[in-house]
């Protein structure tokens, strides 16, 4: 999805068409297309904040910008249950292993989301710093990533959308993955 | 207790200092050496500097100083020391059993800076991991794996 493209309404992105018939209606659809419309719209991010970010995803998963409207319906505090980690903050050379832990743990499949500077490329702490992992890019693969220090609900919001978009066009790195696996 | 009266108990305990009352708190100026009779007599007091709130270090290049910012917590008059240490080899009295606080503020000055505590029961790293080498917070420190540099 281009920056600054409008977001698609939900609703017209079903992938398939019903076919009213009597008594009801038939879907017809992609199978795979299908799964995906499914999972897009079922997202459970997990509780996972290592800075100031994490202020403005609470902000955001709370009242007044309400993630839950899209899909992302709750937080889970458990890798297990989570489908989507958004990285919102400073990745530590202490914390890198533990990220990568929370990845392994969470059941496919799973997406991430780098959220701000510090989960793009270390941010204010690129240089000079011995401490900080120069983006989280460098400990798991990331599918989105949201600009700004730290970035407002708003952005966080049209990233998940993103996200959603790159789910039902197959084009997050774990369906890339899977799909030339399968192809092979 | 004014900073006049202050600085001459000061001065009484150590003459050598030298005592800086122009900021808003007393600054004293120590060598390593007295650092640790002097840090015994200002805790008895009057007035006891009964609270260590804040150790730390500074690297000029030249040289290190170690600061300590001490406090009276019953009429709140807060005191300045600043220890110069030599760079290549720093060493001064630890104080972890004057003000128990010391104990863990000296280990980060430790790992960071590299200043030796004699006397100190428990000097590893506090943060840092046990196999980090050097000391980051100096000047000229440098970590080619972890550090960028344009």
């Amino acid at each position: 999805m281009e920056i600054g493209q409008p977001v698609k309404d939900l609703k017209s992105t079903f992938p398939g068409q019903v076919i009213d018939v009597p008594g009801g209606g038939i879907v017809a659809a992609g199978f795979q297309d299908l799964i995906n419309w499914a999972r897009s719209n079922s997202l459970w991010p997990l509780t996972f904040a290592t800075s100031c970010c994490g202020i403005e995803m609470m902000s955001t998963a709370a009242a007044k910008y309400d993630f839950a409207r899209f899909g992302f319906e709750v937080a889970r505090a458990t890798p297990r249950q989570a489908d989507v980690i958004i990285i919102a903050g400073t990745i530590v050379n202490k914390m890198a292993p533990v990220l990568k832990r929370l990845y392994d743990q969470m059941a496919d499949p799973k997406y991430v989301i780098a959220m701000g500077a510090c989960a793009i490329s270390g941010g204010p702490f690129f240089y000079n710093t011995y401490s900080v992992v120069k983006g989280a890019d460098h400990v798991i693969p990331v599918d989105v990533y949201i600009p700004g220090c730290p970035p407002r609900p708003e952005a966080l919001l049209h990233a998940l959308l993103t996200l959603q978009e790159k789910i039902k066009t197959g084009q997050t790195r774990e369906q890339i993955r899977n799909s030339s696996t399968q192809v092979s | 207790m004014t900073k006049e009266e202050m600085t001459s108990w000061l001065l009484g305990i150590e003459p050598a200092a030298v005592i800086d009352d122009t900021g808003e708190w007393l600054v004293v100026q120590l060598s390593a050496d007295p650092w640790r009779n002097f840090a015994t007599l200002i805790r008895k007091g009057p007035p006891e500097m009964d609270f260590l709130f804040c150790l730390t270090a500074v690297d000029w290049k030249t040289h290190l100083t170690v600061v300590y910012h001490l406090r009276n917590t019953h009429t709140d008059e807060t005191l300045v020391v600043k220890v110069q240490l030599d760079r290549e080899n720093p060493q001064i009295a630890s104080v972890g059993d004057i003000w128990r606080t010391a104990e863990f503020h000296e280990r980060e000055a430790f790992e960071m800076f590299g200043i030796n505590f004699t006397g100190h029961p428990d000097l590893r790293k506090l943060i840092l991991p046990d196999d980090f080498e050097g000391f980051p917070m100096r000047k000229d420190f440098e970590d080619p794996v972890n550090m960028i540099k344009l």
